[in-house]
């Protein structure tokens, strides 16, 4: 027994072995620099963050799929001991109320995914596909009109705006507003550099005053959109208060915006260096939902979730203690050779599921299968009517986004 | 077998209903129920894939002894 206490390791056993963490990617789609490393180790290891805080790093697809359905995990980031990995972050945190759905733990969050997910349902979703293929006709239609032979930024004239437009249109959003989110969001979720902290606080504080501005137009006239549906089932009967609703709004707004951008973006990239893959799935489009899960485990843009430990959690030897932060990183674990065969290789014929991509647990992505539905359309309508595209600069040079927010690119040049 | 799906654990992310929409559907709240009459699985292969695939594990298979 005592041998058994002496082996198990704590975050307590020192910095040495503990590298440096996040780290950047070269390229936008793979694994940066040292993750190697970091899964030689794995299933679990140790990292510095930032402020010199030694966290734990949760790495394998098995026990990682454990960890993140475990309760005594927590995703309340108004606990002093969640863990950060950035100041810019640390600044964020500085808000009153924690972000609803993605901030808090059971019960409040159960009660806030419940309030909207029936919006976010397969046939919902379903229901959404032809107005998202005429978003994604008209944005090419214009993009189009511009050559060929120019480059244009396939993030601000494709990628970026058609979701935009989704999640605008599903919530009740003015289309002719959805420029304002564009940028905010952007600002909100990618923005780069300490400098950047404020623009992001500031971006966040104007998207919710604007959404609560357009909860009061609603209520003077109500339309038939998710945002209506919510203030008629929920606010009224008050169930959620105006200052949540608002937020929930937010949350969403923000969270339907730069993810699928980049998924798209970063899927563009990958396919366009595996031409044998991009020309099969070209001609067989029904391949289309399989690669769009291949892609989203290969690109794994959202690679760190965080969690603080609210009691003792004894696993693999290792003791993570009440107050520890937990980095689960579902870039490893997504290619983690035990769960996947070739890990490293993107394989659009690769059988679907089993990837973290999305999250697990309680708080996976509650709008997964519109996201799904956006890359499948977007990727299919773009490589059949643009058969020609190509980067206009080499991929080593489109600019990465900094290790600590959504992984992507700041920009995509492309021609054809 | 048979097959259940506890409604206060899951979370709506539909995971069984796209990996076996023969067995499982959303209801109008947005929460996974097994279609009526498909609770013995229908002999389709992926359910146990669905119950791997539930983020939350709502999902509970018990085997009968006429399975």
């Amino acid at each position: 027994m005592t041998d058994t206490l002496d082996e198990t390791k704590t975050l307590a056993d020192g910095p040495e072995d503990a590298p440096a963490y996040p780290i950047g990617r070269t390229c936008p789609y793979q694994m940066p620099p040292g993750y190697e490393q970091l899964r030689e180790k794995g299933p679990i290891s140790r990292v510095t963050l930032w402020n010199g805080r030694i966290a734990w790093l949760i790495t394998g697809n098995e026990l990682g799929r454990r960890l993140f359905p475990d309760g005594r995990l927590s995703s309340d980031v108004l606990d002093p001991n969640f863990p950060l990995l950035a100041p810019r972050i640390e600044a964020q945190r500085q808000q009153a109320a924690a972000p609803p759905l993605v901030g808090v733990d059971d019960p409040v969050h159960a009660r806030q995914r419940r309030t909207v997910l029936p919006s976010f349902g397969v046939r919902q979703v379903n229901a959404l596909r032809p107005a998202i293929q005429k978003y994604a006709d008209e944005l090419l239609d214009k993009m189009l009109a511009k050559g060929p032979g120019v480059t244009v930024d396939l993030l601000s004239e494709y990628a970026l705006p058609m979701p935009s437009a989704v999640i605008c249109m599903l919530l009740g959003v003015p289309y002719e507003d959805h420029h304002y989110f564009d940028e905010r969001s952007r600002h909100v979720l990618s923005s780069s550099g300490q400098e950047q902290a404020a623009q992001a606080q500031t971006a966040f504080t104007e998207i919710l005053a604007y959404l609560d501005d357009l909860i009061s137009r609603k209520q003077a006239e109500p339309g038939d959109t998710l945002l209506d549906e919510l203030i008629a089932r929920q606010l009224d009967e008050g169930k959620v208060d105006r200052q949540e609703l608002a937020m929930i709004a937010t949350v969403l707004l923000v969270s339907g915006h730069e993810t699928t951008s980049n998924m798209i973006a970063l899927s563009t990239m990958a396919l366009l260096a595996h031409p044998e893959q991009l020309e099969a799935l070209r001609s067989d489009e029904s391949l289309m939902p399989q690669a769009v899960d291949e892609l989203m485990r290969f690109t794994s843009i959202g690679d760190m979730l965080m969690r603080v430990a609210k009691e003792d959690i004894e696993i693999e030897g290792h003791l993570i203690k009440a107050g520890d932060g937990v980095i689960l990183s579902t870039m490893l674990m997504n290619r983690d050779p035990g769960s996947f065969e070739g890990a490293d290789d993107l394989d659009i014929f690769r059988p679907s599921g089993r990837h973290v991509a999305f999250g697990y647990g309680i708080h996976q992505c509650i709008g997964q299968n519109l996201a799904r539905a956006e890359m499948e359309i977007a990727l299919a309508t773009l490589f059949r009517r643009v058969p020609t595209l190509e980067l206009a600069v080499p991929a080593d040079e489109v600019p990465v986004n900094a290790p600590y927010v959504l992984q992507g690119v700041s920009e995509l040049p492309v021609t054809w | 077998m048979h097959i259940s799906v506890d409604s206060d654990r899951c979370i709506g992310s539909a995971q069984c209903a796209v990996t076996v929409p023969s067995v499982f559907e959303q209801d109008e709240d947005g929460l996974s129920t097994v279609i009526p009459g498909r609770e013995d699985g229908g002999g389709e292969p992926l359910v146990r894939e669905a119950v791997r695939a539930c983020p939350v594990r709502a999902i509970t298979i018990k085997e009968t002894e006429d399975a």
